[in-house]
């Protein structure tokens, strides 16, 4: 039997607000939160209620033979434990069905497995805690942030203890070899690689109700008759895609549903195919060979490369800047501040600063609040100025800062003690920090200054 | 003395310096006894001619424009005439009604070369053309002793009521094409500029600078040629107290983005300052076509968390801006006369100024440095925010300097201008 992965990625940026020059050192609250909680909540209405709700009906219906698998970022649970807790149930009745599997990544969707710090590990650690935490399952298969893979980072996902990990089938990789196959890690071969069959995930994720496409319009059976059509030594087809697919970036009104409710349908009559989830996949399949990939690949774009948000002069600007502040920012133990710069990790960010709009501009306007990537940068610079302000104040005095960053950023963390406790817990240390930061506010602050020291001969 | 005035702008619809400047003069011409009928379109281009944004005919032509400028400009009466052309006629304390009978007559007949040409204003070149058409209209149905024409958006007209009426022209050059876009001159637009210097009777500069450049590179003779320097008016601006934001020191570079006002050497002075000094930000506050360029270089020379762009600032804002700020520099290229400076020290912040700007030749106590000397402006910026003593200095200094810049010296200057091209042409006439 020939095996089917379904895994859907789920992720929502917390968006900044329009953040002028004239707000550096006043206003320390970042977020648009109006916009971020009005498309939460209109994408839950749209895809992620409806979808889970159809999810759950066909694992009634085909029992332990339908299953799937998902992927959330910490922020957008943090966004459903905010505005969208019926969401947060929706999903954990699915995993309650057994037919479902969580993957591990990112806790801020960042790109923080390009930096050689363990803020990799680190948010790791935490968005599988918070999913254990909802779901009750630890993760052992890993996906990355849109699906960024080289070899470094697999070996890095397999020291974490992960068995498998999810990534593009490119073409430039792969070159005469096919996707459906499973292959592993090169410095490390007990990782396993899945590789996303790309032509046949995007014809259900961007092609589905293109009206200029020769094969519209697509309905199960015809797409079960291209299954049929994959050569038969090939092991598995790996369909990968947002979950906004189902109702958002497919509106209802194109009959999305309606396939995706037909699918196992003709599946299980008209092919030899079964539906397993990444770890099951990973367990019966034998890999086939290593997979060499010296440099970072992603499934963004036509390159499936970096270069949606990393390669201009803007991003790569604002993505050293915000790495940067990292020593320092973990330097204070402050819990608010670890929080904004981890959601300031954001990949989004770094994508509404994307200049090469001609092919996939449709993607990167998606959602997007600004005008133009010039904009963006603006913005979110603005922003890491103010913040560094904070970390700095924080530094030099920490229990005054201490005290303001806990006020002003009240409003950001009134979402729930929980949340907050979750990252309390995955902070090293978190309980000795009041007491260390009275005993050492003296040290700190020479430590500060010799920091401050050495980056002025830095720069000289 | 009546004057008929050709301007494009005039507060409180202003993109430049331009209806500042037009709007300071007309303030102090009318102190001078002297009646002014100023006539402007109402859509103006910005100088970028693609950028032009025109408003269509149906618009204009509502009751609620009318009232509402009436309002702003109290007892200015103005006509509306169809299309994107609105001359707002100032007619000094005179009644509404005389004016608004001529209006008529004036829709009349543009309606009538509307319907002869069929298109509105594709290009500004076109709109300059049919700005002329009813300037000679407007000259012919009123009655005046000079026309005066400002920038070479307006030459054309200034040319044509000269041809209706036959009274004297004086132009009124705020920039050159030279000025806006370095050598890079756009031919059509020296060509008109070139014409209505020749066809005037006197050419009044705003700097000497600009004198220069209208001797040498349009080839006018020098004896037609005026300088009146530009001055200021702050009646009617409140003073605002801000709070700062930020504990740094704030360097900031206020206008438009564009090559004239060599951003581009803000930037790389700013640059050398950083390395120098960690407790200084950057503003570089305007937008413009060079603006994308701007933000990549910043980008590129890794000092995105000092240097800030603010976007296009408008009314408070800019007083805001310049409350905030601890120097201005003013690094044009090539500036024609340049009023921020002055704004800027009458806000109590000391100025570094290009010497290619003209507003340098009656700025004494401004620190003055050639555009393209990065070094000698990153030096200045480095000592003015780090040494108190020097930036106390030109701020006592600079406000009284600033405050002894009146318009009214400059209205004088003009109406003796006046004066001397209606002499002229009274005696050619009388021959």
């Amino acid at each position: 039997m020939r095996t089917i992965c379904l895994y859907f990625q789920i992720h929502q940026p917390f968006r900044l607000k329009r953040y002028r020059f004239f707000d550096i050192g006043k206003d320390h609250f970042y977020y648009d939160d109006f916009l971020n909680k009005s498309i939460l909540r209109k994408v839950a209405e749209k895809c992620y209620l409806p979808a889970n709700q159809l999810m759950l009906d066909l694992i009634k219906t085909y029992g332990k033979q339908f299953k799937i698998a998902y992927s959330l970022s910490g922020i957008v649970i943090e966004q459903f434990e905010q505005h969208a807790p019926d969401v947060i149930e929706s999903f954990k009745k699915l995993a309650k069905t057994g037919c479902v599997e969580f993957l591990a990544e990112t806790y801020s969707h960042s790109l923080a497995s390009l930096q050689t710090s363990n803020e990799f590990e680190a948010q790791v650690k935490l968005q599988t805690n918070l999913i254990r935490k909802h779901f009750g399952q630890n993760p052992t298969v890993f996906r990355n942030t849109e699906l960024i893979y080289s070899d470094e980072i697999g070996k890095r996902v397999f020291d974490m203890g992960f068995k498998a990990m999810l990534t593009e089938g490119a073409k430039h990789i792969l070159g005469w070899r096919s996707p459906n196959f499973l292959y592993t890690n090169t410095i490390e071969p007990r990782l396993k690689i899945l590789l996303k069959n790309f032509r046949l995930s995007d014809d259900i994720a961007f092609r589905f109700s293109d009206r200029s496409w020769n094969e519209y319009p697509l309905n199960a059976e015809k797409y079960v008759s291209w299954l049929n059509d994959v050569d038969e030594k090939d092991e598995i087809i790996n369909l990968f895609m947002d979950y906004e697919t189902f109702g958002e970036h497919q509106n209802k009104e194109t009959g999305i549903f309606e396939f995706l409710r037909e699918l196992p349908n003709r599946i299980f009559a008209n092919s030899n195919f079964e539906f397993l989830t990444p770890t099951e996949v990973a367990e019966k399949h034998q890999p086939v060979s290593p997979m060499h990939t010296q440099y970072p690949i992603s499934w963004a774009d036509e390159e499936r490369d970096l270069s949606a948000w990393l390669g201009n002069e803007l991003q790569d600007e604002a993505y050293s800047k915000i790495y940067q502040l990292g020593e320092k920012v973990l330097k204070t133990k402050d819990d608010n501040l670890i929080k904004t710069w981890r959601s300031l990790q954001t990949s989004d960010h770094f994508y509404y600063m994307c200049t090469k709009w001609f092919s996939d501009g449709d993607v990167h306007i998606y959602f997007n609040p600004y005008d133009t990537p010039y904009d963006a940068f603006i913005n979110y610079m603005n922003v890491v100025s103010d913040f560094e302000i904070l970390v700095d104040k924080a530094l030099e005095n920490p229990k005054s800062a201490k005290k303001t960053t806990v006020k002003e950023i009240a409003a950001e963390t009134k979402s729930t003690t929980a949340a907050k406790n979750k990252i309390e817990k995955s902070v090293e240390k978190p309980k000795k920090k009041s007491v260390t930061k009275k005993k050492n506010a003296s040290a700190t602050k020479k430590a500060t200054s010799t920091t401050k020291k050495q980056v002025v001969k830095k720069k000289n | 003395m009546k004057v008929l005035m050709f301007g494009w702008e005039f507060p409180p619809h202003i993109s430049g310096g331009l209806g500042t400047a037009c709007y300071g003069l007309t303030k102090g011409l009318v102190k001078t006894e002297t009646e002014i009928l100023f006539v402007v379109p109402k859509a103006y281009g910005d100088e970028d001619a693609n950028a032009a944004r025109f408003v269509n005919a149906s618009e204009i032509e509502t009751i609620g424009t009318q009232v509402e400028l009436e309002k702003l400009w109290g007892n200015i009466s103005f006509i509306q005439i169809d299309s994107t052309l609105v001359p707002y006629v100032d007619e000094k304390e005179f009644n509404l009604c005389a004016s608004i009978e001529t209006v008529e007559k004036h829709e009349k007949i543009f309606r009538h070369k509307y319907d002869f040409t069929g298109k509105y204003g594709a290009n500004l070149m076109e709109e300059v053309a049919r700005y002329a058409l009813v300037a000679a209209n407007i000259a012919k149905d009123n009655a005046f002793d000079v026309i005066h024409a400002h920038d070479w958006l307006t030459y054309a007209a200034g040319i044509m009521a000269k041809r209706v009426s036959g009274k004297p022209l004086v132009i009124h050059v705020h920039a050159t094409e030279f000025d806006r876009t370095g050598e890079n001159v756009n031919p059509s637009v020296f060509n008109i500029e070139k014409q209505g210097m020749e066809q005037a009777d006197k050419v009044i500069t705003v700097s000497n600078l600009t004198r220069n450049i209208v001797i040498n590179k349009y080839g006018i003779n020098p004896e037609k040629v005026i300088t009146v320097h530009n001055a200021v008016d702050f009646q009617g601006q409140e003073e605002i107290e801000i709070k700062r934001n930020v504990e740094d020191k704030i360097i900031t570079f206020l206008g438009r983005i564009t090559y004239q006002k060599g951003p581009e050497y803000f930037i790389e002075a700013a640059c050398k300052v950083l390395k120098r000094c960690n407790n200084v930000r950057f503003v570089m506050a305007g937008s413009g076509d060079m603006m994308k360029k701007m933000v990549r270089r910043v980008a590129k020379l890794g000092m995105g968390t000092r240097f800030h762009f603010t976007g296009f600032l408008k009314g408070v804002e800019v007083q805001q801006m310049f409350a905030m700020s601890d120097v201005y520099v003013m690094p044009s290229v090539s500036e024609p006369f340049g009023i921020s400076p002055l704004e800027a020290m009458r806000s109590n912040i000391p100025v570094i100024i290009s010497k290619q700007s003209g507003v340098s030749e009656v700025l004494k106590y401004a620190i003055k440095i050639d555009f393209w000397d990065v070094d000698a402006m990153a030096d200045l910026m480095y000592g003015l925010v780090t040494y108190p003593s020097l930036s106390k200095f030109f701020v006592r200094k600079g406000q009284a300097e600033v405050n002894s810049l009146k318009w009214e010296k400059a209205a004088t200057k003009i109406r003796k201008i006046y004066n001397q091209v209606t002499d002229d042409n009274k005696n050619i006439t009388n021959i």
